[in-house]
């Protein structure tokens, strides 16, 4: 669309803190050129402070902001060139959807801004991006949610912004809308190509869209990966709970031996610390077998048919009610016992 | 009953023959709800008309009948009257001065109020009530221990030939003091509702500071502003108690509406008092018409940003 200006961006030892709750709790970060990258975590998680600590609408406690190894602090929101959208949209309500998208071009100062016509065709340019060129005259209030969306990121595009940001771009769209504009964006930023920041609480979104992901808790990076990376290879408990459905069990490691009560397990324990630790199994990856065949042992409670899978609560020996999925071909009666044996586990201390 | 009327709205969503039998059922569904007999419902109706026509309609009445007393020349010759000119004249201007300063310092404060985190914020919204809570003599009082002859800062306006007090700078300090609260009061929750989102988006967009304000914050306020103003000016027009205490009441010179018809009457001169007081009344009656044109507006922008 237009020439591309290089932007990397770096974070260095982020703390931010709200009394004493801490929204950043050192958080190093670095964005390459060109990507799309995710902040996952949960609600509280410290992404959307990270979000809007880059865009300068926030200011860290401490730490080090820099684009292009230059310091961002040093300057305003204003400043910074930073495109940012809004969970809520913030489309300004007495405007058309025209003006919103003009807005930022009409703010410039006298020297720099582009005369009428100029303004006017580079907003229908962005309005035809959006695919919305048909609602410049309506008001935002006149607009669907994923039409609000959309002029929201035209109007920040406006600006021929270095960084482009998103706070939970989808979070308030139903969910059809929400996968399209998943879809749609990812193609969008493949077109622009400028370097982009969206925070999300989803993890099915994150890992669709995302170039990179980072996952974050209490204000702390748990991993920065690829979306295969987290989701093959949790660096943290955390990660393997939060992104894919898993089982959680809590065992015993005692010199080289797993023991989940006093059963000791039939898996694998080179390498790891002796101590209380957590078993962590991908649902899927927990295949079913005869009695006595697998790693453990349980009585089936429930089957429930669920879409391409069969879901069975299963009362493992242990005590431990887990739930798996198995294919559908899969003969599983509730009263069956059963053998259990996980293809991929994972253990973490803790 | 409940049942009928969930229907009939679910079926009617663009059928307007059936969204009025609907409301023909919702209307059925409240008559067998009250529980009133007819003769207490009659009752209580009859007395809420008799209680307003006694103390609102009746007084206005009296006014313009005891006005036009003598006839429509009377009426404006004594509305012509030198004192009565000199009167509205200080009066509209005072009211200026007033709303021009409340305006301001309403959006200031509101601004800093919705809009800014601080310490002692509670402190300032109590602050900014505290005309309401005090009675405008009080106030008034206030201004004559600062200013008067014998108050703090009276020998050092004397030396300095400045006259505040039995002045039209003491009327307007007392008004605007009394005032204050409206425009602040009637933006801070408009504001505070609005949140900041829209003015971050604006920044990060480029926009300076004012460009925010101007092309932002105001047009999004305009009516809570224009409801607040209206509000403020009544009152300023209206306020009596205040300026009685700090106006000295020099005939054509420092008397307000309220101070002049106050004067006049207590001198028997009827038509002349109530001539005025139409005056105070007509503008009561046409701020309640603007008032209520705005509020309608206002919900129309409650709506409007209903996301």
């Amino acid at each position: 669309m237009k020439e591309k200006t290089q932007v990397t961006i770096e974070a260095k030892n982020l703390v931010k803190k709200f009394g004493t709750f801490a929204a950043l709790d050192g958080v190093d970060l670095k964005v390459d050129n060109g990507e799309l990258l995710a902040l996952l975590g949960p609600s509280g998680s410290g992404k959307t402070t990270l979000l809007r600590i880059i865009a300068g609408l926030d200011w860290p406690d401490s730490g080090e902001v820099s684009f292009n190894g230059e310091d961002a602090l040093a300057q305003g929101a204003r400043e910074r060139h930073v495109g940012f959208v809004f969970q809520h949209y913030a489309l300004f309500r007495h405007m058309t959807v025209f003006e919103n998208v003009a807005f930022g071009l009409r703010v410039q100062p006298r020297a720099v801004r582009k005369d009428e016509a100029t303004i006017r065709a580079r907003v229908k340019e962005l309005l035809d991006l959006v695919q919305l060129d048909w609602l410049a005259d309506r008001y935002p209030s006149q607009l669907s949610g994923g039409q609000r969306q959309r002029i929201a990121l035209a109007r920040a595009l406006a600006i021929e912004p270095r960084i482009l940001l998103l706070d939970e771009p989808f979070g308030a769209l139903d969910a059809k809308v929400r996968k399209e504009l998943r879809r749609w964006l990812r193609s969008l930023h493949h077109e622009i190509n400028v370097t982009s920041i969206f925070v999300t609480h989803d993890q099915e979104e994150a890992l669709e869209v995302a170039n990179r992901v980072v996952v974050m808790d209490k204000g702390r990076i748990e991993q920065i990966g690829s979306p295969d990376d987290v989701y093959e290879t949790p660096a943290t408990a955390f990660v393997h709970g939060f992104i894919g459905e898993s089982i959680e069990l809590p065992v015993q490691v005692d010199g080289g031996v797993i023991r989940l009560g006093d059963q000791p397990l039939q898996l694998a324990a080179e390498g790891l610390a002796s101590g209380a630790s957590k078993l962590f199994v991908r649902r899927h990856d927990m295949l079913v077998g005869p009695p006595g065949s697998g790693a453990f042992e349980g009585a089936v409670q429930h089957v429930r048919n669920f879409g391409p899978v069969l879901r069975a609560e299963v009362a493992l020996s242990g005590g431990e009610t887990i739930e798996i999925d198995a294919p559908r071909d899969k003969e599983l009666r509730a009263g069956d016992t059963i053998g259990l044996n996980p293809r991929r586990y994972r253990i973490f201390a803790g | 009953m409940t049942m009928q009327i969930a229907d009939a709205v679910s079926l009617s969503a663009s059928d307007a023959k059936a969204r009025e039998k609907a409301r023909a059922h919702a209307a059925a569904a409240r008559d067998t709800l009250r529980t009133e007999a007819r003769a207490v419902r009659i009752a209580i109706i009859t007395l809420a008309v008799l209680f307003l026509t006694v103390f609102v309609v009746l007084p206005l009445v009296v006014v313009f009948a005891q006005a036009f007393s003598r006839g429509i020349l009377a009426y404006l010759a004594a509305l012509a009257e030198p004192e009565a000119m000199a009167a509205i004249k200080l009066t509209l201007i005072v009211a200026a001065i007033s709303v021009g300063l409340n305006l301001v310092f309403g959006l200031v404060a509101a601004w800093a109020i919705a809009k800014f985190e601080f310490k002692g914020k509670t402190f300032l919204i109590t602050l900014i009530d505290l005309p309401f809570s005090v009675s405008p003599v009080i106030s008034g009082l206030v201004f004559v221990l600062l200013f008067g002859a014998q108050g703090y800062f009276g020998s050092w306006l004397r030396d300095h030939d400045i006259q505040i007090l039995f002045a039209v700078p003491g009327i307007a300090l007392a008004t605007t003091f009394v005032t204050f609260p409206f425009v602040a009061r009637a933006l801070i929750p408009l504001m505070q509702e609005q949140g900041t989102q829209e003015e971050e988006a604006a920044i990060s967009l480029g926009a300076s500071g004012l460009q925010t304000f101007f092309r932002v914050t105001l047009p999004n306020i305009k009516w809570g502003v224009l409801y607040g103003v209206l509000l403020c000016n009544a009152r300023a027009m209206g306020e009596f108690g205040a300026v009685s205490v700090v106006s000295g009441h020099i005939r054509g010179e420092t008397n307000t509406m309220p101070l002049l018809v106050e004067i006049l009457y207590n001198e028997y001169q009827f038509v002349a008092a109530f001539a005025i007081a139409s005056l105070l009344a007509m503008l009561a009656l046409i701020t309640l018409i603007a008032k209520t044109v705005l509020e309608r507006h206002l919900d129309e922008g409650e709506d409007a940003s209903d996301h």
